[in-house]
């Protein structure tokens, strides 16, 4: 991040459309050209409250959330109240006239209700002004508000066109363009504005995904609807259950017939899910599931973000069954891991978890395209046997990887059963046979070891300080590690984006090269921190931790730090 | 030609006199007249007794979770419409742990036969009581006898709107198998709640209290009035009457939310990267 890297915020109660003008701001922006990072922070009602989006915005890429304010945009007098504190040397309020004192000099007070035909537009209106004073390109806006509010009907298209123009031409006559990001950091049209939930779900059409069963459940609520919306043109089955439990198994029942499941959900949907794991592990079939962290136990902070889950996810389901836990950092893996996730599932016949958290699900970043025509096909089940009669779902093989048929795709027959089975599938209570399929099932634990994505490393070989993370806190640490280079220090990162299985092989070297081992989480305990001692028998040195409901930042590993 | 024995013989682990053994060769039978082949099926079961009545046939087999029969029977058929999908579980499997289900079920209306073996009580687990145990039932578990009314199956299909609903009874293996048949064929969810003796378990609702009370529908009976299914499927006591209750195909069926299952099954669709890619760039 630069020197001229400027944060705007929106704030207001929930209701007055923050979030429609703060992706327009976040989508314009990345049209023209320039780097951000969105911060959500909403709370759990519909209407009322106090809800705010900032937006960090620079020409360098932008990692990490950050404290401090240059554009407040306040849609109502308890947002100036609030956020004042932060409003940095320079920074300026755009509010309503009507809510804010006019004569403090870094407040730009517009008198949106004469500007716009209806209180409704306000919104729009405000971003005309911010565009305004920003010195934003005024027509990437124009054609952006056409493209996205245009199509609800003509007269609000004009209406949303009216406002915009209004509060962009106030601010021209009335007021004194704000200090905005220096250039742009690449060419206009070359990013794609788009967040954790919209660049997994991405990933997951790439892969071919057909099913998603889901009970609605913030922060991945959004994966399933960016599927339904897709349904029609890629043939995708996006099913809401009556409940979590539903979801997996119909999730379940979808891949045993030969769909490509995903699953999202976050903490409290997944503790139901868990029997449907075991199941997945059990009858060797295909599943994805997607969870979305918010801080727990039980309901917690349902709108707020944390790390908590991790060991819910490496030990959920009764039983011993290989998996694999993938960890996502930003938009970019989110989109690869869930198109390797739902290759993996397939080659491991395991179940697969990938897990976000509400800061990423919903943090919009400026994404280069995905290069879809280099993505392979991912893994599929097999399609004939030379002899059916013969066929059994569980041969032993040594890879513990047995060739899986679908029913009803020839004269074979597939069995599938949750309780111990023999080789055709069926029930049995032969104590060495059951002996054998544990085995069986273990080995494909191989399968996933020989697959696993290595956590990023980056700075020297042998740091005097080494960050070890995981999962969303990736930018902070990659900032916090920036900052302290730039001040002399020798400073190295580790990122894990895949927490089951490890392999010590790909890093336990530059732990131990490490002069002092700091491992960063936003959860209360360490959660990786111990995993690791469990699975190496390394110990990190310290943890810098957050556990309060916002993402990790910068600024939190600094001062834990010291 | 699909013939009963098709489905093949095997051994059961189910004690002797056991009402599963009439249920399962009305099923075979029910196929065969259908036409279905076994691999043309998929049984999909819980756990409990009844549940392992698809592992002693020839046919495709999930046998999942107790409850849990009817969601994965869902995703299969929504996977691959042209699988025949049956769901064969005890009472205690589909009222009790899986009671939720069996109600999204009813009003999602997918294509799926629902057989549920109805010994009003568990047997698996050795005789407790089970939803749709009497008032007053005494077991080991509920030795003041069993506080609450049982739950209706067929009643509460009607009133969830299923365009299928049926009772039949071991002691009527013909009937069964023809109402069985006639389920197979019906579009949209059809329940067969399948009146059967526990021997070892329930010693009120024995193969003789129930021979005692079931009858056959009348010939002139119109499964086609709702009230009147209503009425008989609340008749229940000294007269029980079996047979299709109710048969209505009015209600659109699940699969017509996903036009696109008419064209193939989901497991031979191509991956279609040029609209992938058309929906990537809506984020520019």
């Amino acid at each position: 991040m630069s020197e001229s890297a400027i944060q705007i915020r929106i704030g207001g109660e929930a209701g007055q459309g923050l979030e429609t003008v703060g992706q327009l701001l976040a989508r314009g922006l990345v049209r023209c050209g320039y780097e951000i990072l969105v911060s959500q922070n909403y709370m759990s009602r519909i209407r009322g409250g106090h809800n705010f989006f900032s937006v960090l915005v620079d020409s360098d890429p932008v990692l990490s959330p950050a404290s401090g304010v240059d554009l407040l945009i306040a849609m109502n007098g308890e947002t100036v109240t609030r956020h004042r504190e932060e409003l940095r040397n320079g920074g300026r309020i755009l509010a309503d006239a009507s809510q804010v004192e006019e004569d403090a000099e870094d407040v730009v007070a517009v008198p949106f209700s004469e500007l716009v035909p209806e209180k409704l537009y306000t919104n729009t209106a405000a971003l005309g002004s911010a565009a305004a004073l920003l010195q934003l390109d005024r027509e990437i806006f124009e054609n952006l508000l056409r493209e996205v509010l245009g199509g609800k009907s003509e007269d609000a298209a004009k209406k949303n066109a009216d406002a915009f123009a209004g509060g962009h031409s106030w601010i021209l006559k009335n007021s004194r363009p704000l200090q905005g990001p220096s250039s742009p950091a690449f060419r206009q049209g070359d990013r794609l504005a788009m967040n954790g939930n919209q660049a997994l779900a991405l990933g997951a059409m790439a892969a071919g995904a057909n099913f998603c069963s889901f009970y609605p459940m913030t922060p991945s609520t959004g994966v399933a609807l960016n599927l339904a919306a897709q349904a029609e043109e890629l043939g995708i089955v996006a099913e809401q259950a009556e409940d979590e439990i539903a979801a997996v198994n119909m999730a379940i029942g979808a891949s045993f017939a030969g769909a490509r499941s995903i699953v999202p959900t976050s903490g409290g949907g997944f503790s139901l899910m868990a029997e449907g794991i075991s199941l997945a592990g059990m009858t060797e079939t295909p599943l994805v599931i997607v969870l979305g962290q918010r801080p727990g136990p039980a309901t917690g902070l349902p709108t707020r973000t944390e790390q908590g889950d991790l060991q819910l996810a490496l030990y959920s389901g009764h039983g011993e069954f290989p998996r694999a836990v993938l960890t996502p950092g930003t938009p970019e893996e989110c989109f690869d891991l869930t198109y390797r996730a739902l290759d993996l599932t397939e080659r491991s016949q395991s179940p697969v978890i990938v897990m976000t958290d509400q800061y990423l699900a919903d943090s919009i970043r400026a994404v280069a395209p995905f290069s879809l025509k280099d993505l392979p096909e991912t893994a599929r089940p097999g399609t004939e046997t030379t002899d059916p009669e013969a066929y059994v779902r569980y041969a032993f093989d040594h890879s513990g990887v047995s060739q899986r048929l679908l029913p009803g795709s020839g004269t074979h027959l597939v069995v599938a059963d949750s309780d111990e089975h023999t080789p055709d599938g069926h029930i049995t209570e032969d104590l060495s046979v059951r002996t054998r399929m544990v085995d069986k099932r273990l080995a494909k634990r191989r399968v996933l070891e020989d697959s696993a994505v290595p956590p990023e490393a980056d700075g020297p070989e042998k740091p005097e300080l080494l960050f070890i993370t995981w999962g969303s806190s990736k930018g902070a640490v990659l900032r916090a590690a920036e900052d302290l280079s730039k001040q002399g220090r020798s400073v190295g990162t580790l990122h894990f984006r895949q927490v089951c299985p490890l392999v010590p092989e790909q890093f336990l070297h530059r732990l131990e090269s490490a002069g002092r081992t700091v491992c960063v989480e936003g959860n209360a305990t360490g959660q990786l921190a111990r995993l690791i001692r469990q699975e190496t028998g390394f110990a990190v040195d310290r943890l810098i931790h957050r556990y309060d409901g916002l993402p990790m930042d910068a600024e939190t590993i600094h001062a834990q730090l010291d | 030609m699909v013939s009963p024995q098709d489905f093949g013989e095997f051994e059961t682990a189910w004690c002797p006199g056991c009402g599963n053994f009439a249920i399962l060769e009305a099923v075979k039978r029910a196929l065969a007249d259908s036409g279905t082949a076994p691999h043309q099926t998929l049984f999909v079961s819980g756990i409990g007794q009844a549940a392992k009545s698809p592992h002693y046939m020839r046919c495709n087999l999930f046998n999942g979770l107790h409850g849990r029969a009817l969601p994965v029977a869902t995703g299969a058929k929504l996977a691959n419409p042209d699988l025949r999908v049956l769901v064969q579980s005890g009472d205690g499997c589909n009222y009790g742990e899986g009671g939720n289900h069996f109600l999204a079920a009813l009003r999602r209306n997918i294509d799926l036969t629902m057989l549920v073996h109805d010994n009003q009580i568990y047997g698996l687990t050795k005789g407790q009581a089970s939803p749709t145990s009497s008032a007053g039932h005494v077991t080991k578990a509920q030795p003041q006898g069993m506080p609450s009314d049982p739950f209706p199956p067929t009643a509460m299909a009607l009133t969830m709107g299923a365009g299928f609903v049926a009772r039949g009874f071991t002691g009527m293996p013909d009937l069964l198998a023809d109402t069985i048949r006639q389920a197979l064929t019906h579009t949209g969810i059809a329940l067969v709640d399948v009146l059967q003796q526990c021997v070892s378990f329930n010693r009120v609702n024995t193969f003789a209290w129930y021979k005692q009370r079931c009858y056959e529908l009348e010939a002139n009976y119109d499964p086609g009035d709702w009230h009147a299914a209503m009425q008989r499927c609340m008749e229940w006591g000294d007269s029980i009457p079996v047979g299709v209750l109710y048969k209505s195909e009015h209600r659109r069926p699940l699969r017509s939310c996903y036009p696109f299952l008419e064209k193939e099954p989901l497991h031979t669709q191509k991956r279609d990267l040029d609209s992938v890619e058309r929906i990537m760039r809506e984020f520019e």
